[in-house]
């Protein structure tokens, strides 16, 4: 399973610890974090379920490349970081 | 007349108290994080705080007492498969909440209801008091919906809602830049409103078009709905056939731009507005910050100084950041430099709460 963190900044609004999701992609990951968190969701996610604007999601050290299909592949052993980018100011 | 004044800042929500020492900040929330706008339902008290996030996006807060709790922030539906929408940039116009803009009550007779317009566009109705937010779909799916533009934001918004007080079905709306609408049938269908208002920034063939308006804000007398005012990105104009048409207002001091404007309540005539010099110079005229008053439907103004800052002052106040209380006698207002002033005698003087304010959005009586 995967290994999933976030940001601390996040967490005076929705308390999300780090915890572990079984997916072969960014998306089945986030999904099955989410259904036991559902709050968590629209703070990462848009109303089209895509990466908000200024989010980015890591997995093992890389930005995803799919910030709207979030089709990255994910492995089960893999590290996956919700971010805020620094774009957001 | 109400002894309280909710303050929506970039940086929390202040909540100002009148007592015996004057008026003064009792209370904060959300401190250090963006407020854009609160509602205080007249009809039950209940409290409603619109929040953004940035990062993690737009959010609202309901308080029945004491406490605040988040509650659902209103969606946009999902796009349909394969379908494109190009804001005026040329950008992919994202469905998704992008700032919440206004926030009104519903009628006497429907309790719970609650409007929310929001930029890019989308006009929301909650039945349960915020629980569930549904898109007033007529709307968004209006054609010309799309001729909406960007006006103080890059993207079109709702910033104005107006529930009509002798029928909950009749709601107008004013969108920066896309005029005003109008539903008949509690958002089932829409009509644009706004004939004689005038666009200067448009070809001259789109001068006069209801759609190409940028309103910055519109009120409605609510004891002679007849009376409409709007400020506007080129003036003041009025409408006394509930805005089917408008009347430009030129003769006013310092000048006919700005952004907020409240309506006496029981008095269609009287209405006041905050003026700065114009579009591209946004500051009051010779660093003086005044508010304009007129009594006689526009006719003539005066101008309000007293206790204001006369020199050197640059603040700027935004449309929801000018507040009337419910007997027409306070005012309050805010600026992006962080004042805050009020008034209980209609204007003729002010006095300063405080100038250390982050910028502030919004301010309510309530």
């Amino acid at each position: 399973m995967a290994k999933v963190a976030f940001t601390e900044n996040i967490q005076r609004h929705v308390p999300c610890p780090e915890t572990e999701a079984e997916g072969a992609t960014v998306r089945e990951v986030l999904e099955q974090v989410f259904a036991g968190n559902p709050r968590a969701r629209h703070y990462v996610l848009d109303d089209q379920s895509a990466l908000r604007k200024h989010m980015i999601v890591f997995v093992d050290g890389k930005a995803i490349a799919d910030r709207t299909g979030l089709s990255d592949p994910v492995g089960a052993e893999s590290r996956v970081y919700v971010f805020q980018a620094l774009s957001g100011g | 007349m109400s002894d309280t004044l909710l303050v929506s800042t970039r940086k929390g929500l202040f909540t100002v108290a009148r007592t015996a020492a004057g008026w003064e900040i009792d209370r904060v929330d959300f401190l250090g994080d963006n407020v854009s706008l609160t509602l205080t339902d007249p009809r039950d008290g209940v409290r409603y705080a619109a929040l953004d996030h940035g990062h993690f996006g737009v959010k609202l807060h309901r308080s029945s007492g004491d406490g605040w709790e988040e509650i659902a922030a209103p969606q946009y539906p999902e796009k349909p498969e394969g379908y494109e929408e190009h804001d005026m940039w040329g950008r992919p116009l994202a469905w998704s909440t992008a700032r919440i803009w206004a926030l009104a009550a519903g009628g006497a007779d429907e309790p719970g209801v609650v409007w929310c317009g929001t930029l890019p566009g989308g006009l929301f109705r909650s039945a349960d008091h915020g629980a569930s937010w549904q898109m007033a779909r007529a709307l968004w799916d209006h054609p010309k919906r799309k001729q909406w533009m960007g006006g103080g934001a890059d993207l079109p918004g709702i910033h104005s809602i107006i529930v009509d007080p002798n029928n909950s079905r009749r709601v107008f709306i004013a969108v920066s830049t896309g005029g005003i609408w109008l539903t008949e049938d509690g958002g089932e269908s829409w009509v644009q409103r706004g004939e004689g208002m005038r666009a200067d920034h448009v070809p001259p063939e789109l001068t006069h078009d209801p759609i190409a308006q940028d309103v910055h804000c519109l009120v409605q007398c609510p004891a002679a709905t007849q009376r409409m005012w709007v400020q506007h990105h080129n003036g003041i104009f009025v409408s006394s056939d509930e805005g089917r048409n408008f009347t430009e207002i030129t003769n006013v001091e310092p000048s006919v731009f700005g952004f907020p404007v409240v309506v006496h309540p029981s008095d269609p005539d009287t209405a006041w507005f905050v003026p700065e010099i114009k579009d591209e110079k946004r500051i009051p005229r010779d660093g003086k910050l005044v508010v304009t008053r007129t009594r006689d439907g526009g006719r003539s103004f005066e101008i309000l100084s007293r206790g204001l800052p006369q020199s050197h002052a640059y603040d700027v106040v935004y449309r929801h950041a000018l507040a009337l209380d419910a007997k027409g006698e306070r005012l309050a207002f805010g600026s992006t430099t962080g004042g805050l002033w009020v008034s209980e005698d209609q204007g003729e003087s002010w006095r300063e709460v405080t100038h250390t304010l982050p910028p502030v959005y919004a301010v309510r009586f309530g």
